[in-house]
């Protein structure tokens, strides 16, 4: 299914894209429920507030904003290098992706060249932040559906060799800071690119030991299979970008369509969904961890020598022209991007985030009408979501 | 045939399991106090300042140009420029700071501060052992407590003050040469020696 078949036409009828009104069944008078600010299962502060029938949700209004900083509007008042740490904390699982996006953005106002070896780092972090996100994505899902620990902790060991990575090369583990406008800030050494080919050639046997674990249980299956169904044109309308939106069948990566970075270098798959349901998007995720590896495994047979830093590049005291810019990456979560405003001061402007997170959780009314009240969690869960980028 | 997937990934942490008593593999944690991992080299938390030789006021790097306070993006950094002058590692008389201090529990380990600096003066030490249970002055070091030796930087980020060290003394040997030349220069000339330009700050 190709994205042009869902072009909006005019003159829908009213109410087209608000979801269907729910009736409930019997006499009785509905239940309100409020699940969160602080229910262990909503990834950190969100609030759902549920209208139940029984155990059917006639409605749920998502409630969100309790982790609001101010994000966009302190960097408009901070110099472009002065946000760049800020945007660790958006998405904190995958900090590298946020930092690829902003410099990219940034790249684009100044008209900065990357050199490659600097291209080849940045598409060899993005894709190990890909693969932790998605590993700990799934973890936290089964977590949800009841299976306290195992598979989030065999997630996590996974992860924790990656962020021994992250940690070598930048110095930090979380909130590595990592990229900058023309480059990235330290060059990776030979130890460090031997240790990391040990780790990808390490990780085909985690996804198989995890889909061992997994993709064959019973009560998995019977837990996720036909719940939380998301329809192609839904997603497509609502924006929904991402292994969501890939799992409701739309072929739609930017690493495809956009290229950017050095994305067209490499040969790998899109997987799809068929079902459009809550399994699906367990699947797309561990099939993507095997697409990423095998970019992983290319960028690190073929990555140069050389600077990793533009050597006409400034990180600190210049003024690009008066414009705007807008830089887009296909993010673990979805389409990532940073919208920016130039009028020639040290500052930006204007200074948006188009946040993944934030725009698939849009659609969460419409996947959870109908479905019971647990299954609420599950589907929930299956967004995939950061608060920190949610509220900003 | 139906609880196949189920058996299937009970073996696998049967596996994991007794895995853990013969394979150091799959024994992946650690008893944290008494345990330890071995440090990263490049793993940074907060800054603290660099001194060369045994004095730390005589031997402090920073020459109070405040690039960091302006750079820093929580704006933890504080200093206070000094009004008379100190001789710096090359013997020009520069500013030192009066007053330098950081609230570490503002800090955001980010390492601005440090990439900003063109004196080398401001580095990420490793000590991440810092709870206290003052809630006020604890956690706010002036520039005494930030002061740490070269040699201390050396032991734990040895690569990267080794790169540090070359940068300063390829500086300084240009220094010198510098003065030598102007002084003969001058000296032939009868004029009178040429005032450095102030440092490379704003």
């Amino acid at each position: 299914m190709t994205l042009g078949a869902f072009i909006q036409e005019k003159n829908k009828p009213e109410g087209w894209n608000r979801p269907p009104a729910m009736k409930p069944d019997g006499d009785g008078e509905l239940l309100e429920v409020a699940m969160g600010p602080h229910h262990p299962s909503t990834h950190g502060v969100f609030r759902m507030d549920v209208s139940l029938d029984g155990e059917r949700v006639i409605r749920l209004k998502p409630v969100f904003g309790y982790l609001h900083r101010n994000h966009e509007k302190l960097a408009e008042g901070m110099s472009y290098l002065g946000s760049m740490p800020f945007t660790d904390r958006l998405d904190y699982i995958c900090s590298l992706t946020n930092n690829w996006a902003y410099a990219l953005a940034v790249e684009e106002l100044t008209g900065q060249a990357v050199p490659e070896r600097a291209e080849y780092l940045r598409v060899i972090l993005g894709e190990l932040t890909r693969i932790v996100n998605h590993a700990s994505s799934i973890g936290f899902l089964i977590q949800e559906m009841g299976a306290s620990g195992t598979p989030l902790m065999y997630a996590f060991k996974a992860r924790e060799n990656v962020l021994d990575l992250f940690e070598a090369l930048t110095g930090a583990r979380m909130m590595c800071n990592y990229m900058r406008f023309g480059g990235c800030r330290v060059d990776a050494s030979p130890a460090w690119l031997e240790d990391t080919r040990k780790v990808v050639a390490g990780l085909p046997q985690f996804v198989d030991e995890f889909e061992r674990l997994l993709t064959g249980n019973e009560i998995l299956m019977a837990r996720c299979q036909g719940i939380g169904i998301l329809k192609p044109e839904l997603a497509v309308n609502a924006g929904v970008t991402g292994p969501m939106l890939r799992a409701s069948g739309v072929n739609y990566d930017i690493r495809k369509v956009d290229g950017y970075g050095i994305y067209n270098r490499f040969p790998f798959r899109v997987p799809l969904g068929e079902h459009w349901d809550v399994y699906d998007r367990f699947m797309i995720r561990l099939l993507e961890i095997r697409e990423s590896i095998k970019i992983l495994e290319q960028a690190l047979k073929e990555i140069p020598t050389g600077t990793v830093m533009d050597s006409k590049a400034k990180i600190r005291g210049f003024r690009p022209k008066p414009g705007e810019a807008y830089g887009r990456i296909e993010a673990p979560k979805g389409e990532l991007g940073f919208y920016l405003i130039s009028d020639g001061g040290p500052n930006p402007y204007r200074y948006r985030v188009r946040p993944p997170s934030l725009i698939n959780l849009t659609i969460l009314e419409d996947m959870s009408l109908g479905q019971n009240v647990a299954d609420v969690v599950l589907i929930f869960g299956s967004v995939d979501i950061v608060l920190g980028e949610v509220d900003r | 045939m139906l609880g196949e997937g189920l058996l299937k990934g009970l073996a696998e942490t049967a596996r994991n399991f007794a895995g853990s008593f013969v394979s150091k593999e799959r024994l992946t944690t650690v008893q944290y106090p008494e345990q330890r991992i071995a440090p990263i080299e490049a793993t940074r938390d907060f800054p603290f300042l660099v001194y060369d030789g045994d004095d730390w006021q005589a031997g402090m790097r920073c020459v109070a140009c405040q690039i960091c306070e302006k750079e820093c993006p929580p704006k933890c950094i504080y200093i206070v420029k000094s009004t008379d002058k100190k001789p710096d590692y090359v013997g020009k008389p520069q500013f030192y700071p009066a007053r330098f201090d950081i609230d570490i529990s503002v800090c955001m380990s980010c390492q601005i501060c440090v990439e900003v600096c063109p004196f080398e003066a401001i580095k990420m030490d490793t000590e991440f052992e810092l709870s206290t249970t003052d809630r006020f002055g604890g956690l706010l070091f002036d520039r005494e407590q930030l002061a740490k030796s070269n040699e201390y930087y050396h032991r734990i980020h040895p690569t990267e003050a080794e790169a540090v060290d070359a940068v300063l003394a390829g500086a300084k040997a240009k220094a010198e040469a510098k003065t030598t030349t102007a002084a003969i220069a001058s000296a032939v000339r009868g004029a009178e020696i040429p005032a450095h330009p102030a440092g490379d700050g704003d």
